[in-house]
């Protein structure tokens, strides 16, 4: 649907220039929900603008659903633009239009006729959940619904694919979560590409089949959601995983444990997919002469599959500490020795 | 009091308000109209605009400078000749016109460019993404997100306008200021002045009152 190939993008300035998009290769598949994250200036937001032309790559090709976006212009590039639609972190909805006008609002772009206008306006306020809003001005609206008509106005001129430029970032987490679903429900239903780019691992951990992961300009990782959980290769990615496995306390917790635990060890264990679901520890402490004790988990659902953290304290025998290790591994599951007591 | 009321001459004060309220509001129309034009052309050739081009703006930036900042008195005795032949006459009230217009225009130029200056360009930014075209834009986008501010911007201008018109009348175009001037200080009878003063003032608040109801009513933040 998406074909991002060896594109560069660089800005001049007085003081030289700089590349915000470092020769990036992505493809993205139809009826995908693709995540790109990163920190502010790693150039995402830029990736995502070039996806419907608001930016124009300095080198490279950007294909969206068969136009070649980074080099048609004029009419074609506002027809194609139809096809591609965009929501917002600040929503830009028009304050001086109600709720409904600003849904009808691309439908008048697209020059559909007012009956058809009206009838389309219906049924997005019904299906982005806003019934009983349509003439309320955006003024009146909470965050959350404003992002809600943000949606129906980029589905109105049924697109290809969908742009999220950190469209949840102004929003709190309960109106995230409540925005994410939709979005997922969305992609399902009606089986939309979707591209988003956060700083938020959570955003990505909920509804992203695969992710990229952005810094300085260059794509560093990529891949399935639950592989890059599981096998974070970069330090950067390591961090945004964090974000969602280690909650900010975890550290603090284990180095308090640590000192109050002076025997045995303390291990951390990540399950992923199935392992998730298998009953190991009753099996590690009915097979071997040693005490368990849990100090903090987290599953997390992603797109594809579960994926958790364990840290368990384990205390007796040498040898017998070093057979359940070596029992854990045996299990699908990533063992990582935090610290020998 | 009676005596001095029986000084005015109603009549004169009846045609003299109408040829103000005829003067002012053909030269608002086309200020906001030439003002509109100047404003948009500003904001949409300036920098990051939607038409960017630097000479264009320049141009049309020294223009609006120099005419704002022509003291309107002068102005009008520049624009004698520019007057002579498109009126034909330097009296009465079509006199007057073409220099209201041309000292008024660019001053609401500015209030245009400043108004829409103040959209949201995340708004402007998400129209483009909808593929709307650069006239849906500008009448879609630009005009009803910045109404408030432009009405108020006119009414200011309007305001402005009035007491342009009693300046023009002082040098014969007629209207209240010609009748304040003519009638009340040169002859003498301060009662004619201050009666056409406050005709002025009536239709200064008028004009106010009606302003600040468009600018309430069209903004919806």
């Amino acid at each position: 649907m998406i074909t991002i190939k060896n594109v560069t993008k660089t800005y001049g300035s007085k003081r030289g220039s700089v590349k915000a998009v470092d020769d990036v290769n992505v493809d993205i598949n139809e009826g995908e929900i693709f995540g790109v994250i990163g920190y502010s200036g790693a150039g995402k937001s830029t990736l995502i603008r070039m996806l419907n032309g608001l930016e124009i790559p300095t080198a490279g090709s950007i294909n969206v659903a068969g136009r070649e976006i980074s080099h048609i212009k004029g009419a074609k590039l506002r027809k194609a633009r139809q096809e591609i639609s965009m929501i917002f972190q600040h929503f830009n909805l028009l304050w001086s239009r109600t709720v409904a006008d600003n849904i009808a609002f691309p439908l008048e772009i697209a020059g559909v006729p007012k009956k058809k206008r009206q009838q389309r306006v219906k049924e997005l306020i019904s299906l982005v959940g806003l019934d009983g809003r349509e003439n309320a001005y955006p003024s009146q609206l909470s965050g959350g619904q404003k992002q809600r008509v943000g949606i129906a106005r980029a589905l109105a001129n049924n697109p290809k694919v969908l742009l999220c430029d950190e469209a949840t970032s102004a929003l709190d987490p309960q109106t995230t979560d409540a925005i994410l679903e939709l979005l997922v429900d969305i992609n399902k239903r009606l089986g939309l590409t979707i591209v988003l780019i956060t700083h938020e691992m959570h955003v990505i951990r909920k509804i992203c089949h695969r992710v990229a992961v952005m810094e300085g300009g260059r794509i560093v990782e990529a891949g399935p959601v639950l592989q890059v959980f599981k096998n974070p290769k970069q330090q950067i990615t390591k961090r945004f995983v964090q974000q969602v496995t280690e909650p900010e306390e975890t550290r603090d917790t284990i180095d308090h444990l640590l000192t109050r635990y002076p025997h045995g060890q303390v291990i951390q264990l990540t399950f992923v997919g199935d392992g998730a679901e298998q009953p190991l520890m009753s099996n590690l402490i009915r097979q071997f002469p040693i005490t368990v004790n849990i100090l903090q988990g987290k599953i997390s659902q992603t797109q594809n599959g579960s994926y958790g953290t364990l840290f368990i304290h384990l205390d007796g025998e040498e040898k017998d500490l070093k057979e359940a290790i070596a029992f854990i591994s045996s299990h699908e599951v990533g063992v990582e020795v935090i610290s020998n007591g | 009091m009676d005596e001095f009321l029986a000084e005015i001459k109603w009549e004169k004060l009846m045609e003299a308000t109408q040829e103000t309220i005829y003067m002012t509001s053909i030269s608002v129309l086309a200020t906001f109209i030439l003002g509109m034009l100047l404003g948009l052309l500003l904001f949409l050739t300036s920098k990051g605009g939607l038409w960017q081009n630097g000479a264009v703006n320049f141009v049309i930036a020294a223009f609006v400078n120099i005419f704002r900042s022509i003291p309107f008195i002068i102005l009008i005795v520049l624009l004698i000749p520019f007057t002579r032949v498109l009126v034909g006459s330097m009296l009465g009230a079509n006199a007057a016109l073409p220099a209201l217009i041309i000292g008024a225009a660019p001053f609401y130029a500015r209030m245009v460019e400043i108004a829409l200056r103040e959209i949201d360009k995340g708004v402007i930014e998400a129209a483009q993404s909808m593929g709307a075209n650069h006239f849906q834009i500008i009448f879609k986008v630009l005009i009803p997100e910045s109404l408030p501010a432009l009405i108020s911007g006119l009414t200011v201008t309007a305001i402005s306008l009035v007491s342009f018109t009693a300046m023009a009348g002082v040098i014969g175009a007629g209207g209240l200021g010609h009748f304040a001037y003519l009638e009340g200080f040169q002859r003498n009878r301060s009662m004619i002045t201050l009666v056409a003063t406050i005709a002025i003032l009536i239709l200064v608040f008028i004009i106010q009152i009606i302003g600040d109801y468009f600018t309430k009513r069209t903004d919806k933040r």
